[in-house]
């Protein structure tokens, strides 16, 4: 499965680039961070790789054979959550794998102690807050065991101490060895978290670079300016 | 005269008078073994016309929709067609049956059931399906977690499929007969009774009627209701 080779990847629907030649190469190993403006293109580059989206150009090698059937998840920044107890929903990631209900209910339980939300696995999941709902999620993702695990701003809109917990979890499940590609617009996050960063701007890859030298020495002027915190808003239209 | 038909009405009730009571018992294993098949065909038929990419999609949409709309008493022709001694059906006996009348009772709930089904069932798979369709799920295994998970807006299409079968006259009066102790249930009694002049027993019936209808909303209500405080 590894490397994954990104070669002139495109995606432009109606005309529109919304991918513009993603050139990117993805280790077997660590957290890669995607950073960029709104519009740049980050999640859409998360939907095509988890294969949600057909690229309108360019190609995707995944290692030596083709694009793995199984082993890529990709967590949303709004999860769906069935109206059922937690458990049940996280052993839902579970089941297309044919895995017995009683196994997927077991290993639920042990994947929900290692998020610490053992104790409300009974409880409806909808109740849940916005980072115990994450959590779930990555949970839900994290016991099919995935080889690449995509993030898509799993720590938007929630406060430090649930995003802490997120994040604590994300490099569990990067030490359990599943590669992570996660979007973040946070810049501190970034720094804790990534071993690498991508910067992406216009539907391109401006920057790819270890994290410390991507805030020390940026190379490129979006990047730059990104960091400074003036890259102009541009609207995704 | 108009305060003794109720009058009478109410005694009939009263006292469980024994023809009523046949009466509605056939109407609710009629109509509730109509509802149970429309269920078990129509909550899936719905959730996959939601879920399902296939040629002829929105023409099959269309179609359901406008079967919602069948008159009863075509439904009626046809089962009785099927169902005759000369149709491709006759030498099973079951005309002027009730198995006759929830085969045609099933037929009307179906579309009806399986539209309510598909709307609700889209609003979620809207929500639902990228997640669902990275964790690759199968088409029928999100067929049947969709429809778990929306339970109890379900019970809607239920209740409707319910409402829409006891409420009925058309069908079963053609292929049911309306024989009196075998295939008489509370609408086409109704029916009979008031063409007859028998008032009270035709008001009394209706009254049973309007009162399952009602208890049973009440109870859809108070699922919902539960529902929502359950699943915030």
């Amino acid at each position: 499965m590894f490397p994954i080779q990104i070669r002139d990847l495109r995606f432009s629907p109606n005309g529109r680039a919304v991918l513009d030649g993603i050139d990117l190469e993805l280790g077997s190993e660590g957290i890669t961070l995607v950073l960029g403006p709104n519009g740049a293109g980050k999640s859409m580059l998360l939907r095509v790789l988890c294969g949600l989206v057909a690229p309108t150009g360019g190609t995707i090698a995944w290692g030596e054979g083709a694009r793995p059937e199984r082993g890529v998840m990709m967590v949303f920044q709004h999860p769906m959550l069935l109206r059922t107890s937690v458990l049940d929903n996280v052993a839902l990631g579970l089941k297309p794998l044919g895995v017995p209900a009683a196994e997927r209910q077991r290993r639920a339980r042990a994947v929900l102690e290692r998020i610490g939300l053992a104790h409300r696995a009974s409880e409806n999941a909808p109740r849940l807050s916005g980072g115990e709902r994450q959590r779930l999620a990555l949970a839900r993702a994290w016991l099919t065991r995935p080889r690449l695990l995509l993030l898509d701003e799993p720590t938007a809109s929630l406060d430090p101490s649930a995003a802490a917990e997120v994040e604590r979890i994300i490099r569990e499940i990067r030490t359990d060895g599943t590669r992570i590609l996660m979007v973040t617009h946070n810049l501190g996050q970034a720094t804790r978290l990534g071993d690498d960063i991508v910067f992406l701007a216009d539907g391109k890859v401006c920057e790819h670079t270890p994290t410390q030298r991507f805030f020390t020495r940026p190379q490129s002027t979006q990047a730059r300016l990104f960091i400074q915190g003036e890259l102009p808003w541009r609207m995704a239209f | 005269m108009f305060t003794s038909t109720f009058a009478d009405a109410l005694t009939l009730l009263a006292t469980f008078d024994a023809r009523v009571a046949e009466i509605v018992w056939l109407s609710l294993k009629v109509s509730g073994g109509a509802v149970v098949l429309g269920t078990l065909i129509g909550l899936p038929l719905g959730a996959c016309l939601a879920v399902g990419r296939f040629p002829g999609k929105g023409a099959a949409s269309v179609l359901v929709n406008g079967l919602m709309g069948l008159p009863s008493v075509v439904v009626g022709v046809v089962v009785y067609l099927f169902l005759s001694r000369s149709g491709p059906f006759g030498s099973a006996g079951l005309l002027y049956t009730p198995t006759a009348m929830i085969i045609a009772q099933t037929l009307l709930v179906i579309p009806l059931m399986a539209a309510i089904a598909r709307q609700v069932v889209e609003d979620v798979w809207q929500r639902y399906a990228e997640e669902l369709q990275v964790m690759r799920f199968s088409w029928w295994q999100s067929v049947t977690t969709l429809l778990h998970d929306c339970r109890h807006s379900l019970v809607v299409a239920v209740l409707a499929g319910l409402g829409r079968a006891m409420s009925e006259v058309g069908a079963v009066m053609i292929v049911g007969g309306n024989i009196d102790g075998a295939t008489r249930v509370m609408t086409t009694a109704i029916a009979l009774e008031t063409s007859k002049g028998d008032l009270p027993l035709a008001i009394a019936l209706g009254l049973v009627l309007i009162l399952i209808i009602l208890a049973l909303n009440a109870l859809a209500f108070a699922l919902r209701q539960w529902a929502m405080r359950r699943y915030a």
